[in-house]
């Protein structure tokens, strides 16, 4: 079927009316829409790490932790917040979501909120794009939920049309392009954008903590989609005298998880496309950058691959300090004391997510006064994620808006102000002529000067 | 000497210039401090009541505003906005803790708010003392340094509050930049970590243009056309008298949240006009024309856009009441017309005037269809004593904000958002949420360095893969059961 303007229009027309007949508004309806959801989650587990691991190579256990269980658990714990009175927080209508690999998560707070929607997943991924464009429909009502498939160019047609809300997951630029079609119609926005996410590692005195603090920047950095996730971490900042400790652990821990040859391990994803894999070669051409490596750096064109890599205080003004990486290379940048991390955040734009890890009270405190992120995590990486009642946004460039739990039912909704009055005890002074013993009630009135009020009705208080 | 003074042009160069100013100052932590915000509400509240004698003459003179329509809504509310926020701020400024789940246990967490940094605010020209001050004191309330652009259609007002922010308040944190285009352009190709419009549509997309650029989240508050629902059972000499000071007692009906439009049913619509024309007579006199009751027109412009509608000839005949004009001094006489059609002028866009066309259906329940068949205004109102007609009101109808029974008091109270919805706006304010509109909620979560599983990491086995899943979803049976080697096959 081919994707034009006329389709697509035909389409929201139908969509809106589905909306406008009420259907998405009953407790019911939406109740029904997420139990199906769990249902297809549930029940085609393993289509959707075979597309995962078509697209990404991204290992089961993976694919669970950080796709299908995540979407269970949204979708669980959004069933049972939905008794909540949702009369108070009528739905917004069409919403528009185009996430990368977060196709469902969007979907469910839109569902809950009570809109029909339209996905359009990323064509970067086909595999789970397509997965998605089969399963949706066998069960979920096709009336209310529609999955679009296509590139850049269905993208800028679909932004044509005139929505309630956009909730875009992607990056700056592509976001910047999405709002500047939504100012056209006046339709708010959320973006989840990403942006450098520092792990500033404190010289921690107890040499397991140390160890486990390692053990965990590893995680979080090749353990998501190797390391092409917004919140992964992109890189980290260690005092100079820690440095050699810092990369020996790596090192070691990188060796225990992925084997001697990560290729062969199938435990770690591949870059999504060419497109990506020539941009993250690029970022190692860079002779200075080259000169950095103190892991890695070998790359496999044939099946995407490019090992865990890790840079020792590469050029600040190399791209791979400039822009986000989305890659498996790990920059460790060295300052003299660690309290330097601040300033070297802060002269960055805001990422989505900062990580810490230390004992310090002083510097827990100083991070989260002194730079601003979407978040901040301390002592791990990645598991905010799994919070449901912390707001999952950025902030500046990471983006603006915020889902996750109750917040993405708030992201989806209107709350509309009702007042009731009613028409008995009226107030004369509300109304013209206007007199200086009217002006004075008000005055009173406003500040709830009940006693002033009193005398002044009996004629009892002198005014200006 | 002022005459020899050069005229300072507020171009790119001194948006750039003053940007970096406010960003050291911002930089410095200087707002963030409870004491400094506190100090500039309280500069806030002392400048508006010192002051208030100047504020009614600078409205006078932009729009002949009566005086009491300046203390009321354009101070009085003020004020209280500045009292509510010197009582909640503490409160506001405190971070949340939230629970958490047994996913990340053990770990505590927390929702902290900081200043997004950086903000601007342009206000407009109806309520130009209180469209100004209102966000600009949410901005300070959140932390946040700002600039102002007041509107430039109010010119006394204007160059009032540049001259009274200059002396009040901290001018290394707060600034207003006076001007038309020319300055809004130069300020908009800066980077704000927030923008705040009141306005109109058109402006508002070039706003939001503006800031995608620079990926700047706004807060849009625009208009509409408000209609205003009346049933027959009720009292209808009230609601006639809180529809006319809805209309023509808020700036002549130059008010976002004034009733553009009446629906009624044709049997009543004659009772209703005949108490209407008697309440207007009562408040305004028999030559609405002189009184000094009622604001007038803002400027020539406007003017001549609010004239054109009554100059349409599908209305020309619906007039029932009304209708006559005094340019020289900017006054139309507050107007009623009858069953105007729906393609008239008057229909297809906001009146922000003192014309209030009565349109007239046979079941009150069509009127929901009418108000859906129309871009979502900012606040629709319905006068009815029917419970079941106000309960499928709000249901049914989508707009900023309902009211039932009167006109835009609901503005005033500190605990509703007011804001719009598609095309009447994005965001709101008003109390708490003029605190929320400038902040940023971070999240934080607190971990320590016991309880680390291995199961997270790679190599991945069957046996991880089974606690991995029961761990992420989040039952305690099903992780003691995965642990102890049981699995439940899906």
């Amino acid at each position: 079927m081919e994707i034009n303007g006329e389709f697509l229009e035909e389409s929201v027309r139908e969509l809106r009316q589905y909306f406008r007949s009420g259907s998405t508004r009953s407790v019911t309806w939406r109740k029904n829409q997420l139990t199906a959801l769990l249902d297809l989650v549930h029940k085609n587990e393993d289509a959707i790490s075979e597309s995962l691991y078509q697209d990404l190579g991204k290992h089961p256990v993976e694919a669970f932790r950080d796709e299908i269980g995540a979407i269970g658990k949204s979708a669980t714990y959004s069933l049972s917040c939905s008794d909540i009175p949702l009369l108070f927080f009528p739905a917004k209508g069409e919403v528009l979501a185009e996430p990368l690999v977060l196709a469902l998560d969007p979907l469910i707070g839109a569902i809950a909120a009570g809109n029909v929607v339209v996905i359009k997943p990323s064509e970067q991924a086909p595999a789970c794009s397509s997965f998605l464009a089969n399963t949706i429909p066998r069960y979920l009502d096709s009336n209310a939920i529609r999955v679009i498939e296509g590139g850049a160019a269905v993208s800028q047609q679909l932004l044509l049309q005139k929505w309630d809300k956009i909730f875009f997951t992607g990056s700056p630029r592509v976001a910047r392009f999405v709002m500047s079609a939504a100012a056209k119609n006046l339709t708010p926005v959320t973006l989840e954008l990403g942006g450098k996410c520092p792990a500033i590692l404190d010289s921690l005195t107890n040499p397991s903590d140390f160890k486990l603090a390692v053990k965990r920047i590893v995680g979080g950095k090749w353990g998501p989609c190797s390391g092409q996730a917004c919140i992964g971490i992109d890189y980290v900042l260690v005092e100079e005298k820690v440095s050699s400790h810092l990369v020996e652990l790596l090192k070691k821990i990188v060796r225990r998880f992925y084997g001697d040859n990560p290729l062969e391990s199938k435990v770690i994803s591949r870059i999504v496309n060419k497109q990506n894999f020539t941009r993250l070669c690029n970022l190692l051409k860079d002779p200075l950058v080259a000169a950095s490596i103190v892991h890695g750096g070998s790359v496999e064109e044939k099946h995407l691959f490019i090992e865990p890599t890790i840079l020792l205080d590469p050029p600040l003004d190399a791209d791979v300090m400039t822009e986000e990486i989305f890659g498996p290379l790990l920059p460790i940048i060295t300052v003299n004391k660690i309290g330097e991390s601040i300033e070297f955040i802060n002269s960055r734009p805001k990422p989505l997510a900062i990580y810490a890890f230390t004992k310090d009270e002083t510097l827990k405190r100083r991070i989260l006064t002194e730079t601003s992120s979407g978040s901040v995590t301390f002592n791990d990486t990645m598991v905010q994620f799994l919070c449901d009642t912390l707001p999952f946004g950025g902030v500046g460039q990471s983006g603006f808006g915020r889902y996750h739990g109750k917040y993405s039912f708030d992201t989806f909704s209107h709350e509309k102000a009702v007042m009731h009055r009613s028409l008995c005890l009226e107030i004369e002074p509300r109304y013209p002529p206007w007199s200086k013993f009217k002006l004075e009630f008000l005055r009173l009135a406003y500040k709830l000067n009940y006693f002033g009020l009193l005398l002044h009705i009996l004629g009892l208080k002198r005014y200006k | 000497m002022e005459s020899l003074q050069k005229k300072v042009v507020f171009d790119g160069e001194a948006a750039s210039m003053m940007m970096k100013e406010l960003r050291g100052s911002f930089g410095s932590g200087k707002t963030r401090s409870y004491e400094w915000r506190v100090s500039q509400v309280k500069a806030l509240l002392k400048m508006v009541t010192d002051n208030e004698k100047q504020i009614i003459d600078a409205l006078l003179s932009d729009l002949a505003k009566p005086p009491l329509e300046t203390v009321v809504y354009e101070i009085g509310m003020f004020k209280n906005s500045c009292e509510v926020i010197l009582k909640e701020l503490k409160q506001w400024m405190k971070p949340e803790k939230v629970k958490t789940s047994i996913s990340t246990f053990p770990s505590s967490a927390e929702i902290v708010p900081e200043p997004l940094g950086v903000v601007l605010v342009i206000s407009a020209w109806n309520y130009p003392i209180l469209l100004s001050l209102d966000p600009v004191v949410g901005a300070i309330a959140a932390g946040n340094a700002v600039v102002l652009k007041p509107s430039e259609i109010a010119p006394a007002t204007s160059s009032l509050m540049a001259k009274l922010l200059a002396e009040y308040m901290d001018n290394s944190c707060v600034r207003v930049v006076e001007g038309a285009v020319d300055e809004t352009t130069a300020l908009l190709d800066q980077k704000w970590d927030k923008i705040f419009y009141t306005g109109n549509g058109r402006v508002g997309r070039i706003v939001m243009a503006a800031a995608a650029k620079h990926l700047t989240p706004v807060v849009l508050e625009l208009g509409g056309k408000c209609p205003a629902v009346v049933d027959s059972d009720v009292n209808l000499q009230v609601a006639a008298r809180r529809l006319i000071s809805g209309k023509w007692g808020l700036n002549n009906g130059q008010a976002c949240v004034s009733p553009d439009y009446v629906i009624t049913t044709k049997d009543f619509a004659p009772k209703l006009v005949d108490s209407l024309k008697t309440e207007l007579e009562n408040f305004f006199g028999k030559n609405p024309l002189e009184s000094k009751d009622i604001s007038r027109i803002v400027n020539h412009n406007h003017f001549a856009r609010v004239a054109k509608l009554l100059d349409d000839e599908k209305v020309s005949d619906k007039i029932i009441h009304g209708g006559e004009k005094d340019e020289s001094k900017l006054r139309i006489s507050p107007t009623l017309l009858l069953d105007v059609p729906h393609d008239s002028l008057i229909m297809g866009e906001e009146i922000f005037g003192p014309l209030l066309p009565i349109i007239t259906v046979n079941k009150l329940e069509e009127s929901f269809d009418l108000i859906n068949s129309r871009t979502k205004p900012l606040a629709a109102y319905i006068f009815t004593n029917n419970k079941k007609l106000k309960e499928q009101f709000v249901k049914n109808v989508s707009a900023g904000g309902m009211l039932v029974n009167d006109i835009a008091l609901h503005l005033i109270v500190p605990t509703l958002p007011f804001g719009g919805v598609g095309d009447s706006g994005t965001g709101s304010y008003h109390g708490r949420f003029s605190f929320e509109a400038f902040t940023h909620k971070k999240a934080v979560l607190y971990r320590g360095f016991g309880g680390d599983a291995s199961l997270r990491y790679p190599p991945y086995t069957e046996t991880k893969q089974r606690v991995m899943k029961a761990l992420v979803s989040g039952g305690i049976l099903s992780i003691i059961a995965a642990l102890l080697g049981w699995s439940s096959k899906a």
